[in-house]
């Protein structure tokens, strides 16, 4: 080995050495034992401060990057005037609403209407008590999340399903047909699509056996698909085949519950206006509207939890592969003290693509019918997400059985047997699976007849 | 207890509420803000799993249809009208201040031995709640989920013209 790079590897090594030491004798950089030793209740300020602040900061960035992504997207320019880039737009556009006349309408029922955009915002903020935003373990362990209760995930679908009263009350309270419709339709939407939610979750739930969110990150470092040859990968559920339909159908669902495109019937223009906000004006307006961006970024942050590895980089154990693969040992020591003391920013990062992900929806998809709508929630989502849940059951089964291959086995076996099942049973019962089994005969109407683009009575001039 | 003693507060105000506001809407906000806050002392006495199924039951799902019902049957604004001093008044007070009376009886002689404010730890949690429902209480368990599964089919078959 050449002198020079020998002189590489010790720096790597040094520089791995100082970030990688997570014990607690170095716990004094992040202030931990300083934390722990305030009351309870301090703590808990502190923390929300901590990690609920951000999010408040982050809103404006988000709504430039929706407008420009967008604009980007539809080939357009997009706000590009106040500041670099157009960085400064939302400040102007907060300042605008701010300015603007705020007008209460003379019918409205004033004490909801004025109730109404609080209780809108209040689950946007307080949903994201339960994520962690960085380790569980080691120096940084204390500061997130804001509170490690045993009912994680249930308390964040409990939180958000209180987001329908914002909706309601707005509408009600506008006393304004459109806004009512409006409000009428976007709590059937956020009920129906809740089920599938919950559903789709509690596969995950069973998959780690705890409802805690820590629990759950903490599973997700585990060797990918309990195989121990494959330990440098890192488990997330997004990877495993249960857990990919269920992050989809919880995509979906995600998508449904804060009421955006293509699920934005509350406020179809064309169809009711602007839905249950109608009659807001100025800063009640932006309230509506900061809720909105507050609960896309902590569902953002959900999904990220449950399903891409909450605060991890990537999914790779770093120690894993140091201790593995010898000649990258520096590299992955640096990566893996990365990967512990920027955990926040990996998180924010996950976030951030969530976000992304809503707007590229929202270019791409157009809207839906309010019947198309609930179809799809009623009987697409749910049944999938039931049959997801039953398939988990099985996997955890088998693999409790047989080892950590034996959920694919069981995996396998069950396409198959719904496979049989589609041939006899629904090809059986279905009216194409009739014609193709010859049990009724196409009628002359029905037959397929070949297609020209020329008419065949008409002659063909050359 | 300062937190206890806020909340229950609250939770009083609120119920309070509940039977003063002429609007049902606005009393049906304050049964919301009633159980929402309940929860909270739930919080506060560590049984989380109970606070969390009191807002998921009451305040995410009941309330709403409870809300929904109201809206839709009493679209106008908020109404008044005054009752005439009726002797069926001060009976129902009287029978309303003797069941709270049973009520109490039996409820604050549990209180006599009761000083710790707090749950011990893993009481309650969603850990034990499942073991104890999937093992000692297995067949009620099983009995409501097929009565409440009964309740769904007919609900479609009252909601469906054909089937």
């Amino acid at each position: 080995m050449p002198a020079a790079s020998h002189g590489v590897w010790q720096i790597g090594w040094a520089l791995s050495d100082m970030i990688v030491r997570r014990d607690p004798r170095y716990s004094y950089c992040c202030m931990t034992d300083w934390l722990i030793q305030q009351s309870p209740a301090l703590q808990a300020t502190i923390r929300v401060l901590v990690f609920v602040l951000p999010v408040l900061i982050i809103v404006p960035g988000l709504i430039w990057w929706e407008r420009r992504l967008l604009s980007w997207m539809q080939d357009r320019i997009g706000p590009n005037r106040v500041g670099p880039f157009g960085l400064l737009q939302p400040i102007a556009d907060g300042v605008k609403l701010f300015l603007k006349e705020d007008i209460t309408p003379a019918a409205v029922d004033r004490l909801i209407y004025f109730v109404a955009p609080a209780v809108a915002l209040f689950p946007a903020f307080a949903i994201g008590a339960t994520l962690p935003w960085g380790p569980h373990y080691g120096p940084l362990m204390h500061w997130t999340p804001i509170a490690d209760v045993d009912i994680g995930i249930l308390y964040i679908l409990a939180i958000s399903s209180l987001g329908v009263y914002g909706v309601v009350l707005a509408g009600y309270a506008s006393n304004n047909k459109y806004s009512l419709l409006g409000g009428l339709r976007s709590s059937a939407q956020l009920i129906s699509y809740e089920l599938a939610m919950s559903v789709s979750l509690a596969g995950i739930v069973m998959a780690t056996g705890s409802l805690k969110l820590t629990d759950m990150v903490a599973e997700q470092m585990k060797p990918l698909w309990g195989w121990d040859a494959a330990a440098v990968f890192q488990n997330w559920f997004i990877f495993t085949p249960y857990g990919f339909i269920a992050a989809v159908i919880f995509l979906i669902c995600m998508v449904a519950e804060t009421n955006r495109a293509p699920f934005d019937l509350p406020e179809a223009e064309n169809e009711i206006i602007a839905g249950y906000h109608t009659e807001y004006s100025s800063m009640k307006f932006a309230v509506f509207f900061m809720g909105e961006y507050a609960t896309m970024f902590i569902f953002g942050g959900v999904f990220a939890t449950v399903f891409l590895g909450g605060w991890n980089m990537l999914p790779v154990n770093w120690d894993v592969l140091a201790a593995q693969v010898p000649a990258v040992a520096p590299f992955a020591r640096v990566m893996d003290g990365a990967n512990y003391w920027l955990a926040p920013l990996w998180f924010l990062g996950k976030c951030a693509g969530g976000i992304t992900f809503y707007i590229w929806l929202r270019a791409t998809l157009p809207r839906l019918r309010y019947d198309q709508l609930m179809s799809l929630g009623w009987k697409s989502l749910l049944p999938m997400a039931v049959a997801n849940f039953i398939v988990v059951a099985i996997w955890i089964m088998c693999t409790k059985l047989y080892g950590p291959a034996g959920g694919w086995i069981a995996l396998f076996v069950a396409l198959a047997i719904v496979y049989v099942l589609y041939l006899n049973v629904v090809s059986a019962t279905s009216k194409s699976g009739w014609y193709a089994q010859g049990r009724i005969r196409m009628t002359q109407g029905a037959e397929r007849r070949p297609i020209a683009l020329v008419d065949p009575t008409k002659e063909v001039r050359p | 207890m300062t937190v206890f003693m806020v909340l229950s507060a609250i939770a009083i105000l609120a119920a309070l509420g509940v039977v003063l506001f002429s609007s049902p809407v606005r009393s049906a906000l304050c049964l919301v803000f009633n159980f929402f806050t309940l929860a909270f002392i739930y919080f506060g006495l560590k049984t989380e799993l109970l606070g969390i199924t009191q807002i998921v039951v009451y305040t995410g799902a009941i309330m709403v249809l409870f809300l929904f019902v109201i809206m839709l049957l009493n679209l106008g604004g908020p109404q008044t009208w005054k009752e005439r001093f009726e002797f069926r008044t001060v009976l129902g007070f009287g029978f309303g201040f003797a069941l709270a009376a049973v009520i109490a009886s039996q409820v604050f002689a549990n209180f006599q031995y009761f000083d710790k404010p707090q749950a011990p730890d893993s009481f309650g949690s969603p850990q034990a709640l499942g073991r104890v429902l999937f093992t000692h209480y297995v067949w009620p368990f099983e009995i409501a989920s097929i009565l409440l599964l009964i309740g769904i089919v007919g609900s479609i078959m009252l909601a469906k013209r054909k089937l």
